[in-house]
């Protein structure tokens, strides 16, 4: 089971948790002048990292605020934890 | 290579050697420069596309190339159920080429996949589960499947360890049954597609991992490897979790995401469970091997994973299910405990078509339930690669159905269970 930092309670136990995946995708807020593909493109295709991943969790079953962690999908080794509206780590592998 | 078939006659002649005298049982040949066809991916579904391209369209200088070893990934991992009894048309006539081919594949190879047509049960634990059924076993029936609905006390009488109580956490109400369901060896089917390939000229590469495609003109001329450039007139990439990696390589997007799926043996008991009980509402699944072992599966891990293992609550969520449906099976030990990397679409349905990339072709998606599909997986993906467009059996089933919004919902039979 993987031990999770949330930013706010410290670290838990994963079953006190849920996951949201992806991190940092955002909305196109012109979706009126999207093409189908840039819309599935946001709606369907995701990163699906193999190595350090930026990703979205909800403490559920505890504070239930979401907020991302950094973690290696490999190794399942979690490096960084961080809110909302806060920027990833740099230099991690996992620019754009 | 001289290769023997297997028959009753080769079994005594050999017997009579104190079976020391069978040969090797695919060739391990190095890779040639160029192949018409290259199959990332030696896995049942890579190996069965080669043995359909080389059988029903004749094309033979075709290569798997296999990171590790031929069915060492899921192949090896699953847990080995096969049906069709999926609800939708699409998905149904699929699965049910696949069934077809299942139940010839043993002569078809002449090699034994031990293909046991035991029966498969999707139990119901509530009102709407039953509704539900209802609609899949009736949709099923109207696609020419077999299926029926079974209730709690048929259920009682045909298995009598299930505990079909009343006051149960999740009283079980009934089931649908496909009686030509059931489970087959897993190593087997990859051995035996891998033996059939090889035998009609198909180069088998292990240990030959692939880390980048080279492309002429727009269109795919080879991949690069731990053993060197290879040529290929076209690419059909089928490695299940690791999809996502290969389509970064080749430079285009796919809507999977790769979660661990866990499983389990137990030590072997004597012949108790005569059929698959599964459910999707308390997310376990259970059958008997031939060697006595329990095989026992778990829902995927919720989160993203390449790690080939996942948390303990997820077999333990698993395991605590298949007690309260099997109060015999409290004081059973569990021997073994893996997981698989599965390749899960928003669709629960898989990807099998041509990629954005020109001459590369794909194969994935089948997140939790590829094993049932196997050669009919490697059938459609022959004729897709061999004509250049999709078989009517897996044209619905492209990457653009994703930007059409044709997609074909099938996590009612498909989403946890398989």
């Amino acid at each position: 089971m993987l031990q999770i930092p949330c930013p706010w309670c410290g670290i838990r136990d994963e079953s006190e948790f849920s996951y949201g995946g992806e991190a940092h995708i955002t909305r196109p807020l012109n979706s009126e002048n999207l093409t189908d593909e840039e819309w599935a493109d946001y709606l369907f295709m995701r990163k699906n990292t193999r190595g350090a991943f930026l990703e979205q969790w909800q403490h559920a079953q505890g504070c239930r605020r979401w907020f991302n962690i950094q973690r290696d999908t490999v190794s399942y080794k979690i490096s960084a934890s961080y809110k909302v509206g806060e920027q990833p780590p740099q230099g991690m592998g996992n620019e754009k | 290579m001289n290769m023997s078939k297997y028959s009753i006659f080769s079994l005594a002649k050999q017997a009579l050697n104190f079976h020391e005298g069978w040969g090797k049982v695919w060739r391990n040949p190095e890779p040639k420069k160029h192949y018409d066809v290259i199959i990332i991916g030696g896995g049942g579904h890579g190996l069965a596309t080669a043995y359909y391209l080389a059988k029903n369209h004749g094309v033979t200088n075709v290569a798997v190339l296999e990171k590790g070893y031929i069915g060492g990934g899921n192949t090896g991992r699953n847990t080995t159920i096969v049906r069709s009894n999926y609800l939708w048309d699409e998905s149904a006539h699929l699965y049910e080429k696949s069934m077809k081919l299942w139940e010839n594949l043993s002569q078809d190879l002449n090699f034994n996949v031990m293909f046991s047509q035991r029966g498969v049960y999707n139990l119901g634990h509530s009102l709407q589960d039953m509704r539900d059924i209802q609609r899949r076993v009736n949709a099923n029936r109207l696609n020419g499947i077999d299926g029926e609905i079974v209730d709690a006390d048929e259920l009682k009488r045909r298995i009598p360890i299930l505990n079909t109580s009343r006051h149960s956490r999740y009283p079980v109400l009934g089931a649908s049954f496909q009686p030509r369901g059931g489970t087959a060896r897993h190593d087997a089917v990859a051995w035996g597609f891998a033996r059939g390939a090889d035998s009609l000229g198909v180069d088998i590469i292990q240990q030959c991992e692939v880390s980048g495609f080279i492309r002429e003109n727009d269109r795919i001329a080879g991949v690069e490897t731990n053993r060197g450039n290879i040529g290929a007139g076209k690419v059909g990439i089928v490695v299940a979790g690791n999809s996502s990696v290969l389509a970064d390589l080749a430079g285009f997007r796919l809507p999977v995401t790769s979660h661990p799926l866990q499983a389990l043996v137990s030590e072997p008991i004597k012949p108790v469970l005569n059929t698959v009980v599964m459910s999707n509402a308390v997310h376990g699944y259970i059958s008997q091997s031939d060697k006595g072992d329990l095989v026992v599966g778990a829902g995927i891990d919720s989160y993203n994973g390449y790690g080939q293992r996942g948390s303990y609550t997820v077999i333990e969520n698993a395991l605590a299910a298949i007690k309260e449906l099997f109060p015999v099976f409290s004081r059973v030990r569990m021997n073994r405990q893996w997981g698989g990397i599965v390749d899960t679409t928003p669709d629960a349905c898989p990807i099998i078509g041509e990629s954005p990339v020109k001459g590369v072709y794909i194969n994935c998606g089948w997140g939790t339930g590829g094993f049932k599909a196997t050669p009919g997986s490697g059938y459609v993906f022959a004729h897709t690669l061999a004509k250049d467009q999709p078989h009517e059996l897996n044209q619905a089933f492209s990457l653009q159905r994703f930007s059409t919004g044709r997609l074909i919902d099938e996590h009612g039979a498909a989403g946890v269970a398989h």
